[in-house]
């Protein structure tokens, strides 16, 4: 599930050749689909913001640890700084390898009954790679979309899956960090809540019911404008926000 | 793959009109939403940009503002913007900034415009929402806005530097003139007469007068240039449209009209400069008009005439222009019918004018029409001398219009029938007996009478006929109580709930005639108070301005009149146009399950505008009649 804790991980310096080290994953990888998703390319990092083509992905999950856990359901919104365009989104209810827990019932409302009717991941996995195809991903804590997506692929095609992204939260937390005083950044506490929700507030985006993958897409999609309308501009390059 | 969108679809739910769809239509809208963020402070819409959505404020506060930058309205969470641009051309009418951190919800156009077509309450409300003057009113001047004939004024397209020569230069300087100037007129003017206020325009020759009226007549060059200039000027202010520019030189059948400002010549606009601006094509088809030399060739040439009238309203011109163009078209075949018939009858035995009634005389006429005409005879006319002559003369000419397309009239309304051939003593006559009797059963069908114009021949007696009318009309209550009286036969056709009302069988079944029902009944309402005011006019728009202009009607209701008059003709023309491309018969049936819902209750809009009309009239003309 994409109930995310409050502090992420330290981010390794990003790296910023995307398109040589897709052209390079194109030759190795063995996968039909795997081998479209990285052909079809990834902009580079100079291109600026307001020409990227972007999706946001969202991913309810039975629980926090993608070696155990798996995917229940995914949202996708493909979106620019402009527009948010949902007659292209998308939404799948998958069944997961690992039994639901009454937790994450509790969390996302997908209840056995929902799962048992859902195809296994991999029905859908061509679906997927081809909606993402081309466009830099989104996410909202980028650990659990990036690690489940690949622990799912690796169980099912034998292979994992590598992409850039865009991290509202890391993002937020960059911002918030900046603006601490200096006895809070040494003492090393927390800043401001880092919940989607939380994040949101803060740019006077409404409220959005949280855990459904597709309207969590939608949160982040909607999020990501409103930083970089507050922090950024249409022409920062994306190199300066992918991981 | 469905994907639903609660969140969206669960706020326009609670906001109206959404929340008067069902669920269904809801979610399916909530799937074509756009959704963008704007920073407080942003444009959101910028003035005249083309325009794509609906904008639904999810969250935050805009001010939309007046084309001037002043306040126009502030809107926050739930409200909606940008209905109107969308409405009418698609481009932004009032901008909008954000002045708080604004999330919108955008629906495209395509979607919009389909919810309003496919559920009544949505299109209600983008209606009743509608700002101050009515929808109908903005239907109609969009549709203006959208036009190029319409809003260019000559001004906007007037190449040609003002080139002048005094009237004792010789004709030979003037051809040097126009030569060094590459022009092809030159105005004339009185060196002696001019003074600060008058610039003494005494003529205009141009390349044609060289041609006619000296090489081909041997007149010596070395003579006077007012020896062969033309003296009847007819001049256009530059502030008019280009649109009255084309017709005026189509009705003078002229191409070179000197263009004033405040009466001093400035320019000359030439006929190639109009058609280079707008490849007019009912310019071409009037030119040629009188190349022709047969019936046979007119009526070979006619069948241009829907592609004429297909292209004009395709161009998006207005009732106005469509309608005087094919008044102009119809007027230009009946002058060469005639100039024919004089060919092949000889020249006529006395002086006569051959008037043109009704619709073409008051510049309204459509595709097709009934050929409602007459004659106007020299009181020297004696019927056993010249009586033959004239009847020959009408027959050629009705045969003539017949096989061009122009319908034999129903009523015998044409100058076939002696009945309509009458000296200018007989019709002033016949108006006066008109007038004086006064009954409403008398009048029933002189109305097409009260609208005449001279196409051909004396055209100064048609002229002198209306001030005739118009005169004797004018303030006689009694006979403007049986006109109103008879303006109230033919009713809109809106039920008491504002529905429509449809023909209930036959060949017309569930069908509405906006002529009969609609444009008809104005016409009439219009020409009352024309005559009641004096007006001169025949066309209805421009009696309208004079009916305004002489206070007659409460404020704003020639307004409301004048745009009930075009969106009825529009809705009728377009279609027309569309029966013509479709290979249908042309009438004047339209069925309102073809229309828009835009246009269904635009109509009726406009149908309760000549509902009230009527209702004035008939205040305003019956009561305190003399009861007899």
């Amino acid at each position: 599930m994409s109930d995310t804790p409050n502090t992420p991980p330290p981010a390794k310096a990003p790296r910023q050749d995307w398109p040589e080290y897709f052209d390079q994953l194109a030759l190795q990888c063995q996968n039909h689909w795997l081998h479209r998703y990285y052909a079809g390319g990834v902009v580079s990092g100079d291109t600026a913001m307001i020409n990227t083509p972007l999706v946001a992905m969202d991913f309810e999950t039975t629980g926090m640890n993608a070696a155990v856990d798996d995917i229940v359901s995914i949202g996708l919104v493909p979106f620019s700084l402009r527009r948010i365009f949902c007659r292209e989104s998308a939404h799948w209810l998958v069944k997961p390898r690992q039994a639901l827990t009454e937790g994450s019932v509790l969390i996302h409302g997908i209840t056995h009954s929902d799962i048992n009717a859902a195809p296994d991941l991999e029905v859908i996995l061509e679906a997927l790679l081809t909606a993402i195809t081309g466009r830099i991903l989104v996410v909202h804590y980028r650990h659990i979309e990036r690690q489940f997506l690949a622990q799912a692929l690796l169980e099912r095609l034998g292979e994992a899956i590598t992409f850039p992204v865009i991290d509202t939260m890391a993002i937020e937390h960059t911002v918030l960090r900046r603006r601490q005083g200096l006895v809070d950044r040494m003492l090393k506490r927390s800043p401001r809540g880092l919940r989607l929700g939380d994040c949101r507030e803060r740019y006077g985006l409404p409220h959005y019911h949280a855990h459904h993958a597709l309207t969590d897409a939608l949160a982040t999609a909607e999020l990501l404008q409103a930083q970089i309308a507050y922090h950024f501009s249409e022409d920062t390059p994306l190199g300066e926000l992918w991981l | 793959m469905h994907a639903e969108q609660l969140e969206i679809a669960g706020f326009l739910e609670k906001n109206p009109p959404f929340d008067e769809l069902s669920q269904e239509a809801l979610h399916e809208l909530a799937q074509q939403v756009e959704v963008a963020y704007y920073r407080a402070g942003s444009d959101i819409l910028n003035f005249a940009e083309p325009l794509q959505d609906l904008y639904v404020i999810r969250r935050g506060a805009v001010e939309t503002y007046r084309r001037t930058g002043e306040l126009y309205n502030r809107l926050s969470d739930g409200d909606v913007f940008g209905q109107m641009g969308l409405l009418m051309n698609q481009r932004v009418r009032f901008p909008v900034k954000a002045i708080e951190d604004t999330l919108v919800y955008c629906i495209p156009f395509e979607q919009f415009r389909d919810y309003c077509d496919r559920y009544e309450t949505f299109a209600d409300y983008f209606e009743s929402e509608s700002e101050s003057s009515s929808l109908l009113r903005k239907a109609v001047s969009a549709q203006h806005d959208n036009n190029d004939l319409t809003t260019v004024k000559v001004k906007g397209l007037m190449p040609r530097e003002l080139v002048t020569i005094t009237n004792r230069a010789s004709i030979r300087e003037a051809a040097e003139l126009m030569t060094a100037n590459h022009v092809s007129s030159v105005l004339v003017v009185n060196q002696s007469q001019r003074e600060a206020d008058d610039p003494g325009l005494v003529g205009i020759i141009t390349d044609r007068d060289l041609r006619e009226r000296v090489l081909a007549c041997g007149i010596d060059p070395a003579s006077s240039v007012d020896q062969i200039m033309s003296s009847r000027i007819i001049t256009l202010d530059d502030n008019a449209y280009v649109f009255e520019a084309m017709l005026l030189m189509l009705r003078h059948n002229i191409h070179h009209l000197p263009i004033v400002q405040r009466q001093k010549p400035v320019g000359v606009l030439a006929l190639s400069d109009l058609i280079r601006h707008e490849s007019q094509s009912s310019i071409l088809l009037v030119r040629s008009i009188f190349k022709m030399s047969s019936i046979e060739e007119l009526k070979a040439h006619a069948r241009q005439l829907p592609a004429v009238f297909v292209r004009m309203v395709k161009e998006d011109a207005n009732s106005h222009m469509i309608g005087s163009a094919m008044a102009v078209i119809g007027r230009s075949f009946k002058q060469r019918l005639l100039e024919l018939a004089e060919q092949q009858f000889g020249p006529p035995p006395v002086d006569y004018c051959f008037l043109a009634l009704g619709s073409m005389a008051r510049d309204e006429q459509l595709i097709y029409t009934d050929q409602d005409n007459a004659m106007v005879l020299d009181d020297s006319y004696r019927e056993e001398e010249h009586g033959g002559y004239f009847e020959q003369v009408a027959k050629f000419v009705s045969d003539g219009l017949a096989d061009c397309g122009y319908a034999y009239c129903d009523g015998e309304v044409m100058a076939t029938n002696p009945k309509w051939r009458m000296t200018l003593s007989g019709w002033k006559q016949h108006f006066s007996d008109w007038i004086d009797e006064a009954s409403p059963q008398a009048l029933l069908n002189s109305n097409i009478f009260f609208d005449l114009d001279g196409v051909w021949g004396r055209t100064d007696w048609a002229i002198d006929l209306r001030r005739f009318i118009t005169h004797k009309s004018k303030n006689n209550r009694k006979f403007l109580a049986s006109m109103a009286r008879n303006a109230l036969n033919r009713k809109p056709p809106l039920g008491f709930f504002k529905e429509f009302v449809l023909e209930k069988d036959g060949q017309h079944k569930d069908s509405m005639n906006l002529k009969r029902r609609g444009t008809a009944p104005l016409s009439d309402v219009i020409r009352v108070h024309a005559l009641a005011v004096g007006s001169m006019a025949v066309n209805s728009f421009e009696r309208l301005d004079d009916v305004i202009e002489a206070g007659l009607l409460p404020e704003g209701k020639g307004t409301d009149l004048s745009d009930a008059l075009e969106y009825i003709s529009i809705v009728r023309i377009r279609h027309q146009a569309k029966q013509i491309e479709s290979r249908e018969t042309v009438d004047n049936n339209v069925h309102p399950i073809h229309l828009t819902s835009f246009d269904r209750r635009n109509l009726k809009e406009a149908f309760q505008v000549v509902s009230s009309a009527q209702s004035f009239l008939k205040y305003r003309y019956n009561s305190n009649i003399p009861m007899k």
